[in-house]
């Protein structure tokens, strides 16, 4: 077993990371010469075409957690582990059928745009801005931990640097390539992700004569039937169902994901790409099963907890062991090209938030000269690669795992609930808008306080005063019952009237 | 409080749209409603069923494991169906309702 591998300096590792940033690097000196107006820098100009958007929403969207983590989570607990690869991936029919069509025919660049289009504007972005860049920074900060974890372990790199090597790349990507080097590391990443994961498999997979139920019967013979079946994710059958909550509605509300509507010409072009990224996507997770259960059976266990109690080499170990260091170099920096594709896209939302909402609609009332706007954006850019450069060493060795629950959380129970009111009700108002992001962000922000997991897990309480890991199931149906209260109770005219040139736009297109 | 400013905007918008709108609403309000009714209840078939869908289906096949693999792939295949309806039958509707409004 050459887990000995792992953690140290490994040389072909560092060589296929290096070609990884050369060829990106070359990409975004290329975007750079093409990136001149804010629509460039935001929305890659719109030419993006729906295969090469499909290819980058699931680069968007793969993160380490996907691939480590759920890896990991099915090698260690079996079934349990895939609940979570399902649940990442119910949500793009959703982003599908109700977002997708709206965002690209009534936006600009960012979601916000959609949710303010027919309301009182300063309250409404101020207040949309505000839940967009609490999911960028609670999803930054998980993945910028991560991150540092990740790197130290396989490459044995300080956590400090690693951290510091992931915000500098990422800056130089967001900085200077703006959306269209942003598109392409994320579509190189994907490729690479999506064959370093198939190349794994198959690598497992013959040495089960190429059948899937001879890996799964070996890890039942060794680890007993139940581990093919639900365990102790049930210990709380309404966590799995508030869980299942986030996942499914929290897809179509991060902001990251919105964004990538607005680099392809057309509603067809936005649609179709959602049909490609929920294939790969879907592919990908059906793999995660295999390298999952291939690690449990190949790696075994113990030495999978031996390196990382919460399972995250289990992939690792797992190319190690069936390819040796050379190819567990190639998936250390697929992992590592991973999370610097994910943090590269969600700083570039979070820029867009910052400069096209906050600044230009809110500070400057929509009236703020291109040049403006463009430098506002990449100062912006910069503001947040330092801030998670810095949150990413503040929160060294902490546990952030419910962090990705909790953007999920706050995507669904703020930013959905406010987008799909807007776009298909025709009474929602301002004040309904700001009430509904409101209760939703501030209902999963203490919900999550209060729960088992910062309570019990982190701060060692002995009980937790909220009994769900994840707030959706209360904070989601809150912030959608708050926003119709409200709308109903003072109503707005204008909005009302509003809503047909929003209804006849959202149809047709910014065209007609 | 400014007055609404929709002097070009019709307050309501005409049949054939507001038909269209309907239409786009049922189709996708109702697709929603199917993966959210396949998703619940395989969770809740989970987590209150948890030792029936454990079961095996075959020789290392649990019932959990091939609801979940069928659920990612129903998933896709939605998408992919309302993909088409879209773009047959809706935008053929969207784009002549573009052009019988003229020429943007």
């Amino acid at each position: 077993m050459s887990t000995a591998a792992l953690g140290q300096p490994n040389p072909v590792a560092i060589g296929f990371f290096l070609l990884f940033i050369a060829l990106t690097m070359g990409v975004t000196y290329w975007a750079a010469r093409r990136t001149k107006s804010t629509h460039d820098f935001y929305a890659a100009g719109g030419g993006i075409t729906a295969v090469q958007n499909g290819f980058a929403l699931a680069g968007d969207y793969m993160s380490a957690a996907s691939f480590l983590g759920i890896a990991g989570m099915v090698a260690l607990k079996g079934f349990d582990g895939l609940m979570y690869a399902i649940g990442f991936l119910v949500g793009w029919p959703v982003v599908m059928f109700l977002v997708a069509e709206p965002l690209r025919n009534l936006g600009r660049y960012t979601f916000t745009d959609v949710v303010a289009f027919r309301l009182r504007q300063v309250p409404v972005r101020i207040a949309a801005a505000c839940g967009g860049l609490a999911v960028v920074a609670f999803y930054l900060i998980a993945q910028m931990v991560g991150a540092g974890n990740l790197i130290q372990l396989m490459f044995g790199l300080p956590y400090e640097w690693a951290v510091l090597i992931v915000g500098c790349v990422m800056l130089a990507y967001v900085l200077f390539g703006g959306m269209l080097a942003t598109t392409w590391v994320q579509i190189i990443k994907a490729v690479l992700l999506l064959g370093g994961a198939t190349a794994l498999a198959a690598l497992v997979l013959a040495r089960f004569a190429f059948n899937p139920l001879a890996l799964f019967d070996a890890a039942a013979v060794r680890y007993g039937a139940a581990s093919l079946g639900p365990g102790s994710l049930v210990a709380n059958p309404w966590d799995a169902v508030s869980l299942g909550l986030a996942l499914m509605f929290g897809t179509a509300g991060l902001p990251h994901i919105l964004m990538r509507f607005y680099t392809v010409p057309d509603a067809k072009a936005a649609r179709q790409s959602v049909f490609y990224a929920t294939g790969l996507i879907g592919y990908f997770y059906l793999v995660t099963f295999i390298l999952g259960f291939g690690a449990a059976v190949i790696v075994g266990r113990d030495a999978i907890l031996a390196i990382d109690k919460g399972g995250n080499m289990a992939a690792p170990l797992l190319a190690a062991a069936v390819g040796g260091t050379g190819f567990l170099g190639f998936i250390a920096a697929v992992a590592f090209a991973t999370i610097l594709a994910v943090v590269a896209g969600l700083t570039l939302s979070g820029a867009a938030s910052l400069s096209h909402d906050l600044w230009v609609h809110v500070v400057r009332g929509g009236q703020a000269e291109a040049a403006e706007q463009l430098g506002v954006a990449r100062v912006a850019t910069v503001l947040l690669g330092v801030v998670a450069i810095a949150l990413g060493i503040v929160f060294k060795g902490q546990n952030v795992a419910f962090m990705v629950g909790l953007a999920f959380a706050i995507a669904a129970s703020a930013n959905l609930t406010a987008l799909v009111l807007s776009v298909f009700w025709r009474g929602f108002t301002t004040a309904g808008a700001v009430a509904s992001m409101g209760a939703g962000t501030l209902a999963s922000l203490v919900l999550i306080a209060l729960s088992p997991t910062v309570l019990v897990d982190i701060l060692h309480h002995e009980a937790a005063w909220f009994p769900l890991k994840n707030p959706a199931l209360v904070a989601l149906p809150l912030s959608f019952v708050t926003g119709v209260v409200v709308s109903w109770l003072w109503p707005e005219p204008a909005a009302q009237e509003g809503f047909a040139a929003l209804e006849r736009r959202s149809l047709l297109g910014p065209e007609a | 409080m400014s007055p609404p400013d929709d002097r070009s905007e019709p307050a309501k918008l005409d049949p054939a749209l507001t038909a269209l709108a309907a239409r786009r609403m049922r189709v996708g309000l109702g697709l929603t409603a199917l993966v959210v009714a396949a998703y619940f209840g395989f969770v809740l078939l989970v987590a209150f069923a948890p030792a029936s869908v454990g079961a095996l289906a075959a020789p290392g096949l649990s019932w959990a494991i091939l609801l979940g693999a069928a659920l990612i792939v129903l998933s896709w295949l939605l998408t992919g169906a309302y993909a088409r309806w879209a773009n047959d039958s809706y935008d053929a509707e969207v784009t002549r309702l573009r052009g019988e409004r003229g020429a943007p």
